[in-house]
């Protein structure tokens, strides 16, 4: 198998039987991100204490690439402190599906990206946003 | 007899990617063969000048090229006076342009009747009419994909002033019965316009035997290049509407507060035209009519009928497709799902129904696997949401074929569904 087939198998396999999938009850925060091109339609909710990521989970639907990401993402980023999750770029995630990817399937795979730091990004206005 | 192989040597691009392209994405866009290659490298070569208005021999050679071009493809379409053609830059540019100059005559509680099954250039200009209370209808489709004629006669109303149809749908392959609507439409006395970018590269149109008042077509779908397409116009009705774009080449005088305006079709003309692009689109026509449009349908009849068997033999069990299975009224595209995608209620939908996506392979994953077999198809909406949430589905893979494939690029195709199949599995 070549380093592109067994990424391809190891994308799938999250595609078929993807981690962290549902929502949490109380989360913090929630939000879905939509691709309006392709329909790729992805809902994150996050459970954040102290600044750190204590659960997340997703529920989706689209095709391998945004769904396939969506799992190997919330693997990822589960305990890490938000500090470092906004460092991820979009470099870090087509390293992470090690896969060559056109410019037509890199929003596929940024999808859960954008939504994670929406999240994020919501979560500090609320925490630290001064009002 | 001519050879289809034979034909396949005439198109550089296909002959460089050799196997490793099987070009199954027409119905979006054709190659072209080396004899409209060679027309513009020739025009650059030899006539290159500014058409009309040079008083010097050059641009009078130029700009007879240029008509010559319109001469010929009028005579392609059936059209008896060129000055009925006018060059635009595609389809969409030619529909713009009807429903801009035809929206100075319409006002508020006038109909517009369409399709469900057309592409988004012949919605979304006419949409623009909604701001002054026009009011758009949309004729439903049947089960199998052709147009549900009785709805289409019910939502004829005497408000209707124009129909606006697509002649060959770029999702279903439907083809309609254009010579019918045109008769519904005359008789209820509407308007009525043909969308003929997925006809007239296909088979013989005959715009006088349609009776269609104006017909809208791209050149590169039809082997000639991009940024030229044809608005054919019943010449009184063209002459009588209303100009598009202002500027040079359009007018006749111009002072500084008014303008005249020249005839059709230099009226829809501004600016410096696209003669590049009508000696490519003239070569293209040449090239069509030296194969013969009643051959070129047949090819593809054959092709279309030919996946359809192969649909039934392979028979795999998530496969659907999507439209008419006769023959006489199928085009050659051939659209399809491996396991539907449905589009999702946000609101609601993602927490309510626990989605999991089983075997089912999205649209573009399907369009990436064929593109690792060298299979090109065209993964998405296709420019027809309307008609790809009727059908209640997220996205489509459409593979539409033109006179370079074969039954072996068919073959093929159901070879690599029936592995990404495997694969997903």
């Amino acid at each position: 198998m070549t380093d592109e087939e067994i990424s391809t198998e190891i994308l799938l396999d999250h595609y078929r039987n993807p981690h962290n999938y549902g929502q949490i009850e109380d989360a913090n925060e929630k939000l879905i991100e939509f691709n309006p091109v392709c329909g790729d339609t992805v809902q994150i909710t996050i459970r954040i204490e102290n600044d750190v990521v204590t659960d997340i989970k997703f529920i989706g639907r689209g095709c391998s690439v945004s769904q396939g990401s969506a799992s190997m993402l919330t693997d990822k980023v589960k305990g890490m402190n938000i500090g470092e999750i906004k460092k991820i770029n979009q470099e870090d995630i087509l390293n992470m599906l090690g896969l060559k990817l056109g410019p037509s399937r890199e929003k596929c795979a940024l999808l859960s990206l954008n939504a994670l730091h929406k999240c994020i990004s919501n979560h500090e206005k609320k925490t630290h946003g001064g009002n | 007899m001519l050879s289809w192989q034979q034909i396949k040597g005439d198109f550089p691009l296909l002959i460089n990617k050799g196997k490793n392209l099987i070009f199954l994405d027409n119905a979006a866009t054709t190659q072209k063969p080396k004899q409209v290659i060679d027309a513009i490298v020739d025009y650059y070569t030899n006539w290159n000048s500014n058409v009309r208005r040079g008083i010097y021999r050059l641009s009078e050679e130029a700009t007879d090229h240029y008509e010559k071009s319109r001469e010929n493809i009028s005579n392609f379409i059936g059209s008896s006076d060129p000055r009925q053609l006018a060059f635009v830059r595609n389809t969409t540019e030619a529909l713009n342009l009807l429903a801009y100059s035809m929206g100075h005559n319409l006002h508020e509680g006038d109909e517009i009747l369409l399709t469900i099954m057309e592409h988004h250039s012949n919605i979304v200009p006419w949409q623009f009419l909604q701001e002054k209370g026009v009011k758009l209808k949309f004729a439903d489709i049947n089960e199998d994909g052709t147009l549900d004629m009785e709805d289409f006669r019910n939502k004829l109303t005497r408000k209707t002033k124009v129909v606006s149809v697509t002649h060959c749908s770029n999702l279903l392959g439907t083809i309609n019965d254009a010579a019918e609507l045109a008769k519904l439409a005359h008789d209820n006395g509407s308007l009525f316009i043909l969308d003929g970018a997925q006809s007239v590269p296909h088979m013989p149109v005959d715009v006088e035997k349609l009776d269609c008042d104006f017909l809208a077509f791209s050149g590169h779908k039809m082997l000639g290049p991009m940024g030229i397409g044809v608005l054919y116009g019943k010449y009184d009705l063209l002459n009588g509407l209303p100009p598009f774009n202002g500027g040079g080449e359009m007018i006749s005088q111009v002072y500084t507060d008014h303008s005249t305006y020249a005839d059709a079709p230099e009226k829809f003309e501004a600016g410096t035209p696209n003669v590049e692009g009508a000696i490519g689109l003239s070569a293209a026509v040449d090239y069509l009519r030296n194969i013969g449009m009643d051959e070129v349908r047949s090819h593809e009849k054959d092709l279309i009928s030919y996946t359809l068997k192969k649909e039934e033999e392979h028979h795999i069990d998530i496969l659907k497709s999507y439209g008419p299975r006769d023959m006489e009224k199928r085009g050659g595209i051939y659209t399809f799902n491996l396991g539907e995608f449905n589009p999702l209620s946000m609101s609601e939908g993602l927490i309510n129904e626990q989605i999991r996506v089983g075997s089912n392979v999205h649209p573009h994953d399907v369009a990436t696997g064929l593109d690792s077999s060298n299979v090109a198809v065209r993964a998405g909406h296709h420019c027809a949401m309307p008609l790809t949430h009727r059908l209640n589905v997220v996205a489509t893979s459409r593979a539409s074929y033109y006179i370079y494939n074969s039954r072996e690029d068919v073959d093929l195709l159901f070879e690599s569904l029936e592995k990404i199949r495997r694969l997903y599995a």
